[in-house]
Parts: C-alpha cells; structure tokens; sequence
C-alpha cells in the first residue's frame, strides 16, 4: 500500500511544472511578460524551460507581442502575467485581440483559492473583468484541471472565430501536486465550430454569382484567418469580381490585381466605395459588416440584389446588414466549394466602370517639395516591395499606411481594428518580429500613439530585436485634430504634443532619437523629403537593434477620402485642400 | 418589426460564472430581460434557464446565436414556435380585513391559489400559472391593496416527446 503511493507520488507534478510541460506539448516556443508574486512558483520552472521568455517592460506591451506574434505567423500567441495589476495591465491587449478575432491565450497568476472573495493584496476578478472581452476564460481551482483547461483553452483561441483566451491560476493550485495527464483529444460538447459550409447555401451563392453583372466581394479578416488568400485570388481572377478589403484583410488580395479595390469605407479610397454603392452583388467573405467599414447602414449597397455573407462566426451574419445568402463556415472550405459551382465570366462593363472610377477618384496627395506623411509611407512600399511586415500604431499614420502600403501578402500588413489600440503597434511590430526573424519588420506610428508604449525599446534592445519604427510625427494626436479641424470648427483641444524638434517655438518633448539612443536603440531625423529613401536605406541596413526614425511631416495634414461618421458611403469627401 | 415576448430556454453547465456570462452577454448587448429562472436539469451538471426576453425577430435571432456562442452553453431553444407550458409562481402579500376577507378568498378559490398565511391585516396567497393568469389575478387584487410581489420567473417546458 505504501510502496503504491510512493510509485504514485514520484509521478505527480506541481502545478507548475504541468504549466510548462502542457506548454510544451502545445508546441510553444515563446511567451510575453513580467514576473511577480503570484506567478513565482511557475517563473521558477520556466527557469528550466526550453520556451524562450521575453520580460517586457509593461504587461500590455507583453499582451500586444503575443497578438503580433499570432498575427505574423497564425499560431496562436501567449502571454503571462501576475495577479491583480499584472493582470488588469493585460486587459487593453485582450480586448484588442478579442475586437481582431487573434489566437491568444494569456496566463494570469491570482492570489491562493482560499483568499479569493478576500480582497487580497494583488486581487483582481480577472475572469469577472476579461468576461466581455474573451472568447472565453477560466479560473483553475484545482491542480487536477490544469492540463485539460491548458488544452482547451489553446483549442478554443484557435479553432472556430479565434479569439483570446484566459486562464487564470491561483497560486496554491501552481504548488498543488497531481498526475500529468494530457488529453490527446479535447471533446467539449457545447463547443463544435462549423468549418464546412452548406452545399445548397454554396449552390445558391454560386448561382447569384453567375448571374450577377456588377459583383464585388468585400473581404475581412477571416480570409486571413484561415489562409484562404489563394482560393480568393482564384475565385476573383476566375469571375473577374473587383475585391476590397477591411483594414484587416489588405495584403490578402494583391493590391497590383487590376481588380483590387483597396480598402473601403471610412477611410477608403473613393472606387472602392462607388463599386460598394453600385454593385448588384456584395459578397463579404470574413468581414463583418463595421460601421467604419459600411457607413450609414441604411443606404449601404442599395442597388445590390443580394448580400451574400461567408462567415464562421453565426452571430456576425445579418448582424448589421441582413443577408439573403448567409453561409456558415470557414472561408478557405467554402471557397474551395465555391469554386466548382461558379463559371468564369468576363464582367467587361463593369470592370471599364472600375477602370474609370480609379481613374477620375485617385487616391493622391499634394506631390510639393514638403515632407507629407503618405510620401513616407509610398517610399516605404517601394524600397520594401510590400515585402516587409508593416505593423501600424492607430490614427492618421495608419490610415496613411492602409491607403500607401501594398503589402504583397496575407499577413504583410497587422494593424489594430476594431479596438483601434493607440500603443499597439511598436509591442505588436516587435511580437512579429520574434515570429518572423528573417522578414523585415516596420512599424509606422505616429508620435502620440509610439509614446503609449515606447518603454517596449528596452525590450526590444536588450533582446537585440531588429524593429524599424518609422514615426509620422506631427506633433499632434492628428486623428483627433483632423475631426476638431473638419466637425468643431478648428477649436484644437488637447490634441497638440509638442513633439516637433526643428520648430524652435515648439518644445521637442520627447526627442525621439535621444530617447532611442538612450534605450540603447539607433535614431535618425528627417525633415526633408529628399531624405526619405537614404535614410530608410541605411536604416534598413542594420541588424540586431531597433531603429527609430523621426520623420517631421506637415502637421496639418488630413486623411482623405473620408466618409463622416454615421454619413453613407456616398457622401465622401474627396479633398478638402 | 415587432416586440415581442420570446421564451428562451438554454441548457448550460452547471457550473461557476455562467449565470455571469449569460447576464454579462445581455447586458453588453443591450438586450432587456423581463424574466430569467435557473435550476438544475434532471442532470446535475446541467442546468436550464428560462429567459424572457424582449425584442424583434433581428434581436431574438441575435440572442439565439450569442447565447450559442457561449462555451458553457450546449443547446438554446426558442418556444414560441413549438407547444410549450408556461409556469411562474407568484407569492402576493394582500392587504385583508374582516369585512373584505372573504371576498379576496372566493378569488383565490376561482383562480385555484392557496393561502399560505393568515394574518390580521393581511393575507399571503400562492399561485402558479402563465403571464395572463397571474396578471389577471394581481389586477383582480389591486383595489385590496398589494403589499408585495415575489415571482420565481417563467420556467417553460416543451409538450410532448
């Protein structure tokens, strides 16, 4: 008897110990985060651990990584932190991988299970807090559940819509001991993602698709989700269907095609919306219907027939804009089945009618001797060839970057969507960067959003992270300045950051190449527009440290097309200037 | 469209923090309940709720597929379009005197209620059935004067199979 519970004994393991091996079992290879004292017992053995751990400065920072991580690459991306704040600093990086529908799962230490209710030092309901803004979360009060919820929570993130995932884990259940016991097969019976879509919803979409005359398909994120780029391409060139895409789909469609429309909607180039407004079929394939992304709900597409919807998520279909050809599933199968059902059709009328419109509503911007921000962004397109992975910060800059940058492929271009995360992309950019070591990273920010996060220099310097951050400085919170300028008659409340260097009347705080190089980082400075290539050039030669260069464009300069909030996609604003 | 009342029945784990989810979900959303009641299924793991809920045909779709889309969530059925029982228990504590006593009890008798306390002042009535039934009665009661009303909230069962 005893002997028996000794053999038993030698096989259990702390929970700490299952953390690690379950996350070595799931594959992962790197994590995000700060250390504190509700996570020590697990710290302890990632000591011993293969998995490579990355300590940031600033837990959003870790929570952000892990999402451009996932992003650069489509596995799923992790992140740890403690109890209480450690825990609550993770939230905005949730939220924002929640709104992107991006496999994370985050790890949070929590006080021992019998001081939890007790407000404890460092207590948080973080369950309670990121309930709205996961795709679901746990709390382990029991060692025996770790490895099964370790599992799940991966499989949940990933499969399906992904989406964060928590798990949080007192710190009596990480000393705990048990058996190590991995499930082979997760098997949730509440729980069954529809991939395949319905072949007599597919027959019917492909018959509207054959008898349409001025089709558009309006791509989201989901078509990068599930890598289904090629079968878009196929689908397009075989239909000749002119294809826009949300912020988060650009690069899945070649933004040379002759049929690419760019991004739609508020900030979208001007064909893409006119097609929207005159097309007789939008087929929306991953996208879910945003009112950044339709305008007015009311007057959206109004001469379209049919609004066909592929999407794998059942709750965003006829959500905002009811749709007669709704199809559940994920958009790589239903596309592949999509495909043998549809006939090649030349569409000449209609794509002479895109013709024109690209040509009489360019995207285009003052081409004078100052240095604007969409210049930068252009140089940046072409010395890179939309090779490098873009990862943008929020405001103008990102905008600029979404109209100016043509990333090659599916997952060139990462940006914050649906949370519009103003400190997202220099943690995101450098999470890419971990992914994808051989590609080239840069990230375009503005001076506000960088500083929302530009302790993650330390970060990326002392894990020598090559990450070119290129600022758009205006010394503005330019976005907001754009809406006082257009909607509040130029009164400029708390929008100016005085991070100009070359105005002697402006106060240059921070100086971004100072800061960098103090961060033991490279700086550069440019103001004028010759510089632009040179400096970039040099740049991009060196290695193993980040690189920030402060470019000081024209502080007034608005994004445009623009559709007004709540306006309808045809009351665009070409230009003002 | 039209608002309307939809009987919802959801079958959930029993388990911590889904009652929260569920009200979570529908408070994010903005979805109004007019009722919601849980209980333990005849499988101890599970529970159903029974939630009340108020909307359109867009909205009740909605809360369908968001419900759903809940991990802790197995299955949502929607009643209004199958035959179903509708009960609540309603306790009503009514204002009574000698003079008016027996009247209030010839209505607890038509409406097959039970009086459940007996005081001075006052009477305690017990009574189970749908929505018109337990308005009916507390409308029949009001000119007595109500001193309060405690609902357990609809539970719904499907007839039949």
């Amino acid at each position: 008897m005893s002997m028996e519970k000794n053999d038993k004994s030698l096989n259990e393991l702390t929970g700490s110990e299952i953390f690690v091996k379950s996350l070595e079992m799931e594959g992962v290879e790197i994590m995000f985060g700060i250390p504190g004292g509700q996570v020590l017992p697990i710290f302890d053995k990632l000591y011993d651990s293969k998995i490579r751990f990355i300590l940031t400065r600033h837990e959003q920072g870790a929570a952000h990584m892990a999402e451009g991580y996932a992003r650069a690459t489509g596995k799923v991306g992790v992140c740890l932190s403690t109890s209480g704040p450690g825990a609550t600093n993770l939230v905005t990086g949730i939220a924002n991988a929640y709104m992107d529908s991006i496999p994370i799962v985050a790890f949070t230490g929590q006080v021992p299970t019998h001081l939890i209710g007790n407000d404890a030092f460092q207590e948080a309901d973080i369950t309670g807090i990121t309930r709205p803004v996961t795709k679901h979360n746990y709390l382990v009060k029991d060692v025996k559940d770790l490895a099964r919820t370790i599992r799940e929570a991966f499989y949940i993130a990933k499969t399906g819509r992904p989406g964060p995932v928590l798990v949080d884990i007192p710190s009596d259940v990480q000393r705990a001991k048990t058996e190590f016991i991995w499930p082979q097969e997760v098997e949730i019976i509440s729980y069954k993602p529809s991939y395949k879509g319905h072949p007599g919803q597919i027959k019917k979409l492909a018959q509207v698709i054959n008898e349409s005359n001025q089709p558009v398909l309006y791509v989201g994120g989901g078509v990068v989700s599930s890598n289904a780029s090629d079968e878009l391409i196929e689908l397009a060139t075989k239909c000749n269907i002119p294809v826009t895409t949300t912020l988060m789909a650009l690069g899945s469609f070649p933004p040379e095609n002759e049929l690419s429309l760019g991004m739609l909607g508020m900030h979208g180039s001007a064909y893409a919306n006119k097609a929207i407004q005159q097309a007789d079929l939008v087929i929306s394939l991953g996208a879910r219907f945003d009112d950044r992304c339709t305008g007015k709900l009311s007057a959206f597409a109004p001469k379209a027939k049919h609004i066909a919807h592929v999407d794998i998520d059942p709750t965003s279909i006829s959500k905002n804009i009811v749709a007669d050809i709704p199809v559940v599933g994920d958009c790589k199968l239903v596309l592949q089945d999509l495909l043998k059902e549809v006939k090649p059709k030349k569409h000449t009328e209609w794509l002479n009618q895109i013709k024109k419109l690209k040509e009489e509503f360019p995207l285009k911007y003052s081409n004078d001797d100052k240095l604007r921000p969409q210049f930068v962004v252009e140089e940046i397109s072409r010395l890179t060839r939309g090779e490098a992975i873009v990862v943008t910060e929020v405001g103008q800059h990102q905008m600029w970057s979404a109209q100016f940058y043509k990333p090659a492929r599916a997952r060139k271009f990462i940006s914050s969507g649906g949370l519009g995360t103003m400190g997202f992309g220099f943690p995101a950019g450098i999470g890419a960067k971990f992914g994808k070591q051989k590609e080239k990273v840069i990230v375009i920010a503005g001076d506000g959003s960088f500083q929302m996060n530009i302790q993650e220099l330390a970060t990326a310097s002392i894990n020598k992270v090559n990450v070119i951050v290129c600022i758009l400085n205006n010394s503005f919170l330019g976005m907001v300045r754009q809406w006082q300028q257009l909607f509040y008659n130029k009164r400029y409340s708390q929008v100016q950051l005085c991070s100009h260097s070359h105005d002697p009347k402006k106060c240059p705080i921070p100086d971004f190449v100072k800061i960098t190089q103090a961060y033991g980082g490279e700086g550069f400075r440019v103001t004028e527009k010759n510089e632009v290539a040179s400096v970039l050039k040099e740049a991009f030669k060196i290695k193993n440290k980040p690189v920030v260069i402060d470019f000081i464009v024209e502080d007034e300069e608005n994004v445009f097309p623009m559709v007004p909030a709540g306006a309808s996609l045809d009351e665009i604003m070409i230009n003002l200037a | 469209m039209n608002e309307r009342k939809h009987t919802i029945s959801a079958l959930v784990y029993n388990k911590s923090g889904v009652l929260a989810r569920i009200s979570t979900l529908f408070a994010a959303r903005g979805y109004n309940i007019d009722s919601l009641a849980v209980g333990e299924t005849e499988n101890p793991e599970i529970s159903r709720m029974t939630i009340i809920v108020r909307g359109d045909e867009k909205i009740l779709e909605q809360v369908e597929k968001q419900l759903n889309k809940l991990i802790d969530v197995i299955k949502v059925y929607e009643y209004s379009k199958t035959e179903h029982i509708e009960r609540d228990l309603m306790l009503i504590k009514v204002s009574a005197n000698k003079n008016n006593r027996s009247e209030i009890i010839e209505i607890v008798e038509v409406f097959r209620a039970d009086i459940v306390d007996f005081y001075h002042d006052s009477l305690i009535i017990e009574i189970t059935g749908d929505e018109d039934k337990l308005t009916a009665f507390i409308n029949l009661l009001k000119p007595y004067g109500i001193k309060e009303v405690v609902r357990t909230g609809i539970v719904a069962i499907a007839r039949g199979k």
